[in-house]
This record gives C-alpha cells, sequence and structure tokens, in this order.
C-alpha cells in the first residue's frame, strides 16, 4: 500500500477498501478479470492484492498487445526487414520482444535498420525524410492505438506517400472477452473493463457480456481510487445478481467513444477472418487488416511476407493463466526457464503481461523483505 | 503501452488546425488532433495523449492526477523518453525547459 499514500483522498481509498470489505463477505469468492494489460501494471504496481480480501480473486486478462502477438508474425516482419532499402520502425514495446531469429533491437546490433519510433506520425516522418527508403511501420495495439495508425495512413495517401506501409496487427478487445467467456474451463464472474480501449468503442460492445452472458463489467480508470471504486460497483452488481454495464471511468471514456476515432478506423481497416493470437490460439474476426482503399500501403501486399507460424513450447501454460485457470507462477516454466529477461511464454514478455508483472512484483517484494531483514 | 499522458495544447498550427503543439511537464512536442475533429480543443485546453495523437479532452485536475499515476507506475521516464520522439522531434518543436 505504500504507493497509495501518494494519492489524493488517501481516505476515500481507505474508506472504499472497507467497503470493499464488507460487500466481499467471507461466504463467497470473487474472480473478477481485468481485461487491460495497463490494469494488470498497476494492480501490481500499487500492491492493490494486498488490500483485497483473499475471496476476491484478480484474473489477469488478455490486453496486452505485445504478449498475444504470435512469434510469427515477428518473424514476417522482421524478414521483411532483411531487405537494404527497408526501415523498419516500431514503438519501444516492441524491440525486445523475442522472435525466432532474435528481438527488432537485436537485428538492428547485426545492422538492420530499425527505428524505435513514438507515434505512427514519427514513422511517416521517417519515410518523408528518407525518400530513397521503404519506412514499414510495425503497427501492434488494441481499439486504443488502431485509430492513430488509421489516420497516419490517411494523411499518407493524402500526401502521396508511397514509400511508406504499415505492417498490420492491430487486433480487437471483444473476440477477445467472447473466446475467454466460450472456454469451457472459464470460470469468471465480472470483467474490470479497458480504460483507454473504451474511449474509442464506448461502453456499448460490452452489453452482450451482461445481457448474454449474464456477467457484470466495470470500465475502470488506473488510479488506486478509479480500482478499487470499480471493484465496488462490480460487488455491489454481483451480491444483488445483477449485470450491467457501468462506466467508473467517465472523466474520460464517453458512453459512445469517439466517433472521429472509430470512422478513422472503418475508412482504413476491414476485419481479418481470423487472426492467431499467443495464448488463446485463432480467434476469428478478432483482427484488422487494411482493405482495398489502402492496399498500397499495406506491407503485407507490397512485401513478399513468408507466413511463419510459430508454435509456442507446450510446457508454457499461458492460455491456462490467461483463462485464470492457473495463477502466473503455477506454470511449470515460471520463473525458471520462462523469466522477463528470457521470455518463453506470451505473458512474460512485457511488463503489463500478468506474467512479468507477477515476477516483478514478488521480485520487489522479496527485495523489500531483504532489506528489512537487513534493517533489523 | 495502453497508458496515456496529458498534455496542454499550447499553439494550433495556423496551417494545419489538426496539428498542435503540446507542453507535457516542460516538454514541447507537435501532435495530431485528428482524431479529436467533432469536439476540437482550444489552446489551453488538456488532452490524453497516446502514441502523438490527442485521444480526449480532460480537466487540469485529471491531468495532474493521470501524471501522478505514471509517476508511480514508474512509468514517467519512459514516457517523458517517447514524447521526446527518440530525437525525430524537430528541434524547434522539441525544446526542453
Amino acid at each position: 500500500m505504500r504507493f497509495v499514500d501518494e494519492f489524493r483522498e488517501p481516505e476515500l481509498i481507505s474508506r472504499t477498501a472497507e467497503e470493499i470489505l464488507r460487500l466481499a463477505g467471507r461466504d463467497r469468492h470473487y474472480r473478477l478479470m481485468e481485461v487491460c494489460g495497463g490494469h494488470t501494471h498497476a494492480i501490481y504496481r500499487f500492491g492493490l492484492k494486498d488490500i483485497l480480501p483473499d475471496n476476491i480473486e484478480l484474473i489477469h486478462g488478455p490486453g496486452c498487445p505485445v504478449c498475444v502477438l504470435p512469434m510469427g508474425r515477428i518473424d514476417d516482419g522482421l524478414s521483411i526487414a532483411q531487405r537494404p532499402d527497408v526501415i523498419f520502425a516500431a514503438f519501444g514495446d516492441m524491440m525486445r520482444v523475442p522472435g525466432t531469429q532474435g528481438s527488432p533491437l537485436e537485428h538492428k546490433a547485426r545492422g538492420m535498420d530499425v527505428r524505435i519510433v513514438y507515434s505512427p506520425s514519427d514513422a511517416l516522418k521517417l519515410a518523408r525524410l528518407n525518400p530513397d527508403k521503404q519506412v514499414m511501420f510495425f503497427a501492434i495495439g488494441f481499439e486504443t492505438t488502431a485509430p492513430s495508425t488509421a489516420l497516419t495512413l490517411m494523411r499518407a495517401k493524402a500526401e502521396g506517400i508511397d514509400n511508406f506501409s504499415v505492417f498490420c496487427n492491430h487486433v480487437t478487445i471483444i473476440p477477445a472477452i467472447r473466446a475467454i467467456l466460450d472456454s469451457p474451463d472459464m470460470r469468471l464472474d465480472a470483467f474490470i473493463g479497458p480504460g483507454h480501449v473504451s474511449t474509442v468503442i464506448g461502453c456499448r460492445p460490452y452489453e452482450w457480456i451482461a445481457k448474454d452472458q449474464d456477467k457484470p463489467i466495470v470500465v475502470s480508470g488506473f488510479e488506486p481510487l478509479d480500482m478499487l471504486q470499480s471493484i465496488v460497483m462490480l460487488l455491489r452488481q454481483l451480491k444483488v445478481g445483477e449485470a450491467k454495464v457501468e462506466n467508473q471511468y467517465k472523466r474520460v471514456v464517453p458512453w459512445e467513444g469517439n466517433r472521429a476515432a472509430l470512422r478513422a478506423m472503418a475508412e482504413v481497416f476491414q476485419l481479418r477472418p481470423y487472426f492467431e493470437w499467443r495464448g488463446l490460439g485463432f480467434i476469428s474476426q478478432s483482427a484488422l487488416r487494411l482493405n482495398e482503399k489502402y492496399a498500397a500501403w499495406d506491407a503485407e501486399q507490397r512485401f513478399e511476407v513468408p507466413g511463419i507460424r510459430v508454435t509456442d513450447p507446450k510446457a508454457a501454460q499461458c492460455g491456462e493463466v490467461l483463462k485464470g485457470v492457473l495463477k502466473p507462477h503455477q506454470c511449470k516454466l515460471f520463473g525458471r526457464e520462462c523469466t522477463p529477461e528470457h521470455p518463453i511464454g506470451a505473458l512474460m514478455v512485457s511488463s503489463e503481461g500478468s506474467c512479468a508483472a507477477y515476477h516483478n512484483y514478488e521480485h520487489r517484494k522479496a527485495a523489500m523483505a531483504t532489506s528489512l531483514t537487513s534493517i533489523a | 503501452m495502453c497508458l496515456a499522458i496529458p498534455g496542454k495544447i499550447v499553439e494550433i498550427s495556423s496551417d494545419n488546425t489538426e496539428s498542435a503543439l503540446v507542453d507535457v511537464v516542460g516538454v514541447r512536442r507537435r501532435i495530431d488532433l485528428g482524431l479529436l475533429q467533432d469536439d476540437k480543443p482550444a489552446p489551453g485546453d488538456w488532452v490524453l495523449i497516446h502514441v502523438g495523437f490527442a485521444m480526449s479532452k480532460i480537466s487540469e485536475l485529471d491531468a495532474l492526477d493521470q501524471m501522478n499515476t505514471l509517476r508511480a507506475l514508474g512509468e514517467i521516464d519512459g514516457a517523458m523518453q517517447e514524447v521526446q520522439g527518440y530525437g525525430l522531434e524537430e528541434p524547434n518543436d522539441a525544446e526542453v525547459h
């Protein structure tokens, strides 16, 4: 709880935590999934698990775009980058993610032209600055990020910048939630809905979760108080057997989402019939590709793509962890073969992945215990 | 990577109203306002910025809280490095105060 003190209204935080204790009671176990990797990271970082009662279990969901990207896609993207005229541009988050032949950063060390960009518009700027090169932006992200890629492509088309292309790995959150709910070993009571994805898609796309699946969902902000309040809202629904969509993050998330962002996505993208997710397998209509109007900027059409498929090691139990069947440390590889330094499974790859978050948190807790012992 | 950083709009380009100069705790960079074309921000407004695009308008109080969250998450240095564009920003866009 040491981080919580730094936030506004620490008293309200304690009162909310007490309300959770009261609502949770003792006679029932609650399994809540936070869908977004940003929430997973915040839960560990703020030590929220330490203030929740034992009968509230947080299951970490699929909302970490780096984690769910199949290794074959990284290999495919990097195979294009082998061409001497290509500049491979990607977000910093991608740089250490391993492909079978190493990460983008390792490819850079071998002499390939790999650039970190903050924004897809910075990748477009690279194309303007390097007219004799082909700049390929390796796009990842959920609906939070996809509109920015879309708008960048609209700008590239309007300006006629033809040495720019996008290798599109954008995914959509709803089919992943559906895949988790459809899984036979699924055991969840409710969802903490993603914050920034919802600024784009709004709250309506979650209504089926409440109506058809009878599970409450509360769209939540990222501060400790936000997440605790969202848990209170979920418990209140569960206590009276209700299931509806609620918005705790109203100060940022409009119920209808961001229509301009949705328009940009509709202008540029179409749904792929299916896409592979690390840990979850193939999910139909769960990812985006560039549509016909933007075919000229589609790296998958401009370049030859080998279509590499890499199966995750059988021993890695990412799927079970994603569905909440196993806790990160219950996987056979956790902390031994699979660590944040040498990730084998998807969820160890980024700090927003549940295994990496759990690993870092446990590690820090152990380090704190050691320093406390040495003080004593 | 789903986190967003708040910035205050300093100036909207006269030749392109979908491009603005923002101030993110003293660092200035150009961002794209295209995703807010239905609810255009003005100089002095606060926006949440994700990968160089303004995602939503927010209040000043929420902006300060969001900065606090990033700081507590240990994400502030990375976020600031990102905002500075890894050296890609033009020098007059990225003056550090």
